[in-house]
């Protein structure tokens, strides 16, 4: 019986880090991260998608899914100019970023430059936006 | 006295603030729609990114950014010695707010403007200062970077 009791906690325990792993940041995947990786698959094929919700760092209430960081590797951006690929991401995402998408950070590399240095760059950290007093030195 | 330079202008990159090294000869300009249409209007932007060689569009002033990639911007136009450009507060002007992000076709706040030209965002420009592509645009403006009075065989990050 105790050994049964185990193991759902294992399966369950098991679950859960399945659940974090398929999302950089922490947390469980939200819709809206669930729909910005559905729509770049769709319209880029990346060869990797990663994606982070960065909203825990700004002055958001806690689960929202408005800031993000994604990096998207493809050879559809072979050729194109940093502003032509960002641009493209932008017209995947236009429904979010018109949306509960506040800031979009997007590493947009080919293959060959992802390879140069494939990892996910951190954001710099908020400075309280619109909600900052501007009484504070 | 370079070395501690290059210290400096990463630790700036880290994040940091650099605030009152010195102060450029920003115009933070209240976007006044001075002439026909709003703040918010194409005819006003037009005029505001071609009246200076370089324009940005922040959450905040480069005094003051309130908004970590707005300050990234700030920093890196700090670090090459950028002192005489404009710089508009979205947060003072909904309608600015709005008709930056349809003037330029570009979702988010920050934006850069090199000669009149829609350059991108924060990652843009951290992007085309890492690969030295900043300096040259910056050259053809006119505007020679501070950091190419660094030691040349220094090896760019």
């Amino acid at each position: 019986m105790l050994r049964g009791q185990l193991v759902r906690q294992l399966v369950s325990m098991a679950g859960r880090v399945c659940l974090f792993r398929s999302s950089a940041g922490s947390g469980p995947v939200g819709p809206v991260e669930a729909a910005i990786r559905a729509k770049l698959e769709q319209a880029l094929s990346p060869e990797v998608l990663e994606l982070r919700n960065e909203s825990g760092g700004h002055a958001v209430p806690r689960g929202s899914e408005t800031h993000f960081r994604v990096a998207v590797v493809s050879s559809r951006f072979e050729g194109l100019s940093p502003l032509q690929r960002h641009r493209l991401v932008h017209a995947a995402l236009a429904e979010e970023l018109a949306g509960p998408v506040h800031a979009l950070a997007i590493q947009a590399r080919t293959p060959a430059q992802w390879k140069e240095n494939p990892q996910l760059d951190t954001s710099p950290p908020c400075l309280g936006g619109s909600k900052k007093t501007r009484e504070t030195p | 006295m370079s070395g501690s330079l290059g210290r400096a202008a990463a630790a700036l990159l880290r994040w940091g603030r650099g605030g009152g090294l010195w102060s450029p000869g920003v115009r933070t300009a209240g976007s006044g729609a001075g002439g026909g249409g709003g703040s918010g209007s194409t005819e006003h932007l037009d005029a505001l990114v071609k009246k200076d060689k370089v324009v940005v569009f922040l959450k905040g002033t480069p005094e003051q950014p309130q908004c970590g990639f707005s300050n990234a911007v700030v920093q890196i136009l700090r670090l090459h010695g950028v002192r005489d450009y404009a710089a508009y507060n979205v947060l003072d002007d909904p309608d600015l707010r709005q008709g930056i992000k349809d003037y330029s076709n570009w979702p988010t706040i920050p934006q850069v403007y090199l000669n009149g030209e829609f350059v991108g965002g924060c990652d843009i420009l951290l992007q085309m200062h890492q690969n030295g592509d900043l300096v040259e645009e910056l050259k053809k403006l006119g505007v020679r970077s501070a950091l190419l009075g660094e030691d040349k065989d220094q090896d760019s990050k």
